[in-house]
């Protein structure tokens, strides 16, 4: 029982890959009820494959991915080829507050399940559409991935070195857009709370990306300036880096924001004569003779634990935290103090590690309340308990591959 | 076209995008929402009552921050209509005033790009609540406040006077969010950190750049400061859902909003790669060998390509004449593409030199293949879609003037993103939040003036 803020709404979703799948994923975690339509024909195929990763798995019930992307959801395969499977799902958006899709644009509508027939069914229904590129303008049915979205909104043009080639961006590009779907359905939901209206919403996968570049869109509006690539550095902050460390690839982030800070780094480095030196004296300085202060910082965190250089400068006031990998971030101390990983126990996978839900309410706390459902898990519950569709009739579709 | 003003023999009037659903899909109108009209060289409404509902309208929220995250989530409620009254320091003002881009190059507080993004349809003021009649003042303004979102570090309201329980007292109903670098609790929470070091901290810059050409050069964060506007959003989904549950308990309550953890929810499978399946992500080159596409050079820059599924490579062959090399046992199945993958990256890049990023991507969507352009801010400004779809806007500013806005990444149909004012001044809204709102009269808000507090 997850008594979370969205306790009491339901959500019915027909999506796959991470950017649609997460974003009600979010909205469980608080306590919405999510209902995820999908089928062998037309298998989400995050239960499959890890492109990130580049792991495929054997099953559709083996994928820790998709676990971590469907958490708390029930499972209902509908054939949507199938007219019978088509009546079923309309009844399913029936009794739902929300439906979310992110099929090519025009798929929906041809499988006869579009917003214009849906909320002639469900009055109030809030429908969400996430697509690559939006439902309408020149670009509307380009297909795109992660990748795709970041290249499109300016984030790999400017990710990386100067001296090198854009970055080829993947998994958290689909988790922007889960995101800013699911606090654009809220957006929606407190409208009807307060008009009895719903509405629909065509949301854009690279445009999730774009604005997020805003900053850089305005300065080329503004200046007809185009940034390049900077790695890590600030257009003001310096030292403003990652130091290596020891230990294997092992770094160290440090970013000093005022003259006292780079006295404090002068000091905790037992270099006085730096804290004299005019090269360093003030920011504008300091930020045009960052390069030889690099070298000078990394000749000293090179002979020390990122961890040791972290306590050593917070001690003192700066700001320095080391760059963790997926293998540091489940021992550092903090997030294991914070139980930022939860343990979830999926009865084919046996245990998986997740990343917690990113906030804590202290009334209405989120959580997570079961693994990811298994394919069909719920069509009983769902279609007999829910719609109240007798169970020989459910075997019947079974048999004909209405529900598959 | 996608112009949000219109201009008339001197009147200007202000054009929102809708949609029309009907049996032949969507259809995009304009609807006539306001007219204004120029008086000495001020823009004055003379109709405003074909205004749009807004989605937000009637929640209230205070902001005290001096990032982006806090600032960004509270900028995207009242861009949907929300009131969010700014609370800025008294002189200097935020912090993003002093960020670039600035217009014309020129550093000034009214000409940050970066404030007037993060901050438009907010009213503005300036406030100091760490002396006491600055507590009082804020304590009034949140007493019929819906939403607070603040990102002080831990204990800093405490100490003036401002904690969650003193709140809570004065307004039951009171979403408090609170933002901080490691949250308020765990043996980091009163470390110090910079977007940089959140990045890292959070798993996400050692993974970039992807691929890195030497594992020896540092791992970088992402490009701008966009992981700021991604703690922003995430911060956004808990207070909107704390808002829906007000709305049917009327209760407030504490939200508790860690950077570090907004980030690496976001890296949620690249987080728990190592403890689930022992793979070691990084940024390798030699990892990224192995992949088939990515970003590769055409002839006017770059564009990323990616095909998951085996009928998008057969669709890739076909694209390209069904070459020789392909009928190479190298390229037989999934497996031996992927062992000799830099082989066929190299042989699709030879296809692709002589293509534009424009002319390369519509081939290859029209077999249906992933394919798209890297875009600079210059692409993405003169873009055909992000202009048809009209994601940029143009808004008035009273001292930058008019200037083309990107708006947001969705289109509601029925209450759509508007722009109702560009970014306030500093201390705009004083004289009307102190003395219409709360009440005080001109002299005392002189004599909090003199004495630092407004």
């Amino acid at each position: 029982m997850n008594n979370g803020p969205l306790h009491g709404l339901r959500i019915t979703e027909f999506t796959s890959a991470w950017a649609g799948p997460y974003a009600t994923c979010l909205l469980g975690f608080l306590g919405a009820e999510v209902i995820k339509v999908e089928s062998q024909r037309r298998i989400d195929h995050s239960r499959l494959i890890a492109f990130t990763m580049a792991k495929v798995f054997s099953s559709f019930n083996k994928s820790s991915v998709f676990d971590s992307l469907n958490l708390n959801k029930k499972s209902v395969t509908l054939n949507l080829s199938k007219p019978g499977a088509v009546e079923i799902a309309k009844k399913l958006a029936a009794e739902s507050d929300v439906v979310v899709e992110n099929m090519r644009p025009g798929v929906m509508p041809r499988l006869g399940l579009g917003y214009e027939v849906l909320s002639e069914i469900k009055k109030d229904l809030i429908y969400l559409s996430s697509s690559a590129c939006g439902q309408i303008g020149p670009d509307r049915q380009f297909i795109g991935y992660a990748p795709n979205f970041a290249s499109i909104g300016g984030l790999s043009h400017d990710t990386g070195y100067p001296d090198w080639l854009p970055s080829n961006l993947m998994g958290f590009i689909d988790l922007k857009s889960a995101t800013t779907a699911a606090y654009a359905i809220l957006m929606a939901l407190i409208h009807r709370q307060k008009s009895g209206e719903g509405q629909y919403v065509d949301l854009a996968s690279q445009e999730t990306v774009a604005i997020l570049n805003s900053d850089m869109l305005l300065d080329y509006i503004m200046n007809d300036r185009v940034k390049e690539r900077h790695g890590n550095r600030d257009e003001i902050m310096a030292p403003h880096n990652c130091y290596p460390c020891q230990g294997e690839d092992h770094w160290i982030s440090i970013a000093v924001s005022s003259d006292e800070e780079w006295q404090s780094v002068c000091q905790a480095m037992y270099k006085p004569e730096l804290a004299e030196d005019e090269r360093f004296a003030d920011m504008y300085n300091r930020w045009c003779n960052q390069e030889i202060m690099d070298e000078i910082i990394g000749q000293w965190t090179a002979e020390q634990e990122d961890y040791d250089v972290m306590e050593t400068l917070q001690k003192v006031g700066v700001a320095a935290a080391p760059s963790l990998s997926s293998e540091r971030l489940c021992t550092d101390p903090h997030l294991q103090e914070r139980e930022a990983f939860r343990l979830v126990k999926h009865p084919v996978i046996g245990d998986n590690w997740v990343v917690a839900p990113p906030w804590r309410l202290s009334e209405t706390p989120a959580a997570i309340n079961r693994h990811s459902p298994l394919l069909g898990e719920h069509n009983d519950d769902v279609l007999n308990g829910l719609l109240g569709i007798p169970k020989a009739e459910i075997k019947k579709l079974e048999a004909e591959e209405v529900i598959f | 076209m996608a112009t949000g003003l219109q201009q008339t023999r001197g009147l200007i009037l202000k054009l929102t995008i809708s949609y029309r659903f009907d049996r032949f899909g969507i259809t995009p109108y304009y609807k006539l929402t306001s007219i204004f009209y120029r008086h000495n060289g001020f823009v004055k409404v003379f109709r405003e009552e074909y205004m749009e509902q807004s989605a937000l309208g009637g929640m209230k929220v205070v902001e005290f921050c001096s990032r982006i995250g806090g600032a960004y989530c509270t900028k995207l409620m009242a861009d949907m209509g929300a009131e969010v009254i700014k609370v800025e320091p008294p002189a200097k003002g935020d912090d993003a005033r002093r960020r670039g881009p600035f217009q014309g190059d020129i550093p000034h507080p009214e000409k940050s790009g970066h404030f007037l993004f993060l901050n438009s349809n907010k009213l503005g003021i300036t406030l100091n609540p760490s002396k006491p009649a600055g507590s009082e003042i804020f304590i009034s303004l949140i007493k019929d406040a819906d939403i607070l979102v603040e990102d002080t570090p831990p204990g800093m309201l405490e100490k003036m006077g401002l904690g969650y329980e003193t709140l809570h007292e004065i307004n039951p109903g009171l979403i408090m969010t609170s933002i901080t670098a490691f949250g308020r609790s765990g043996p980091y929470k009163d470390y110090k950190a910079a977007h940089l070091n959140i990045s890292h901290v959070s798993g996400q810059g050692y993974l970039l750049p992807i691929p890195a050409p030497d594992i020896n050069r540092p791992p970088v964060m992402p490009g701008g400061n966009k992981g700021g506007y991604d703690i922003g959003i995430t911060a956004l989904v808990a207070v909107l859902a704390a808002y829906y549950q007000k709305g049917i308990s009327g209760k407030g309550q504490l939200l508790e909003i860690s950077r570090q953890e907004a980030l690496m929810g976001m890296q949620r499978i690249e987080a728990a790669s190592f403890r689930n399946s022992n793979i070691k992500l990084d940024r390798s080159p030699e990892l990224h060998r192995r992949r088939i596409g990515g970003v590769i050079a055409c002839k006017d820059g770059y564009i990323t390509l990616i095909f998951p599924q085996e009928s998008q490579w057969v669709s890739l062959l076909k694209m390209m004449g069904n070459p020789e090399w392909s009928r190479e046992p190298y390229c037989e199945n999934s497996a031996a593409r992927e062992e000799h993958a830099e082989k066929i990256n190299e042989k699709i890049a030879a296809f692709m030199k002589d293509y534009t990023r424009r002319e390369i991507v519509e081939l290859g969507q029209s077999f249906s293949i992933p394919f798209s352009p890297v875009n600079t801010a210059k692409d993405i400004v003169e873009s055909e879609q992000f202009n048809e779809v009209g994601f940029f806007k143009t808004i008035t500013h009273p001292v930058m003037g008019e200037i083309k806005f990107p708006t947001a990444p969705y289109r509601f149909s029925k209450t759509p993103w508007s722009a109702k004012k560009a970014a306030p001044l500093l201390g705009e809204h004083n004289v009307e939040i102190y003395c219409g709102r709360l009440k005080y009269d001109k002299e005392d808000l002189i004599r909090l003036r003199q004495s630092d507090i407004i």
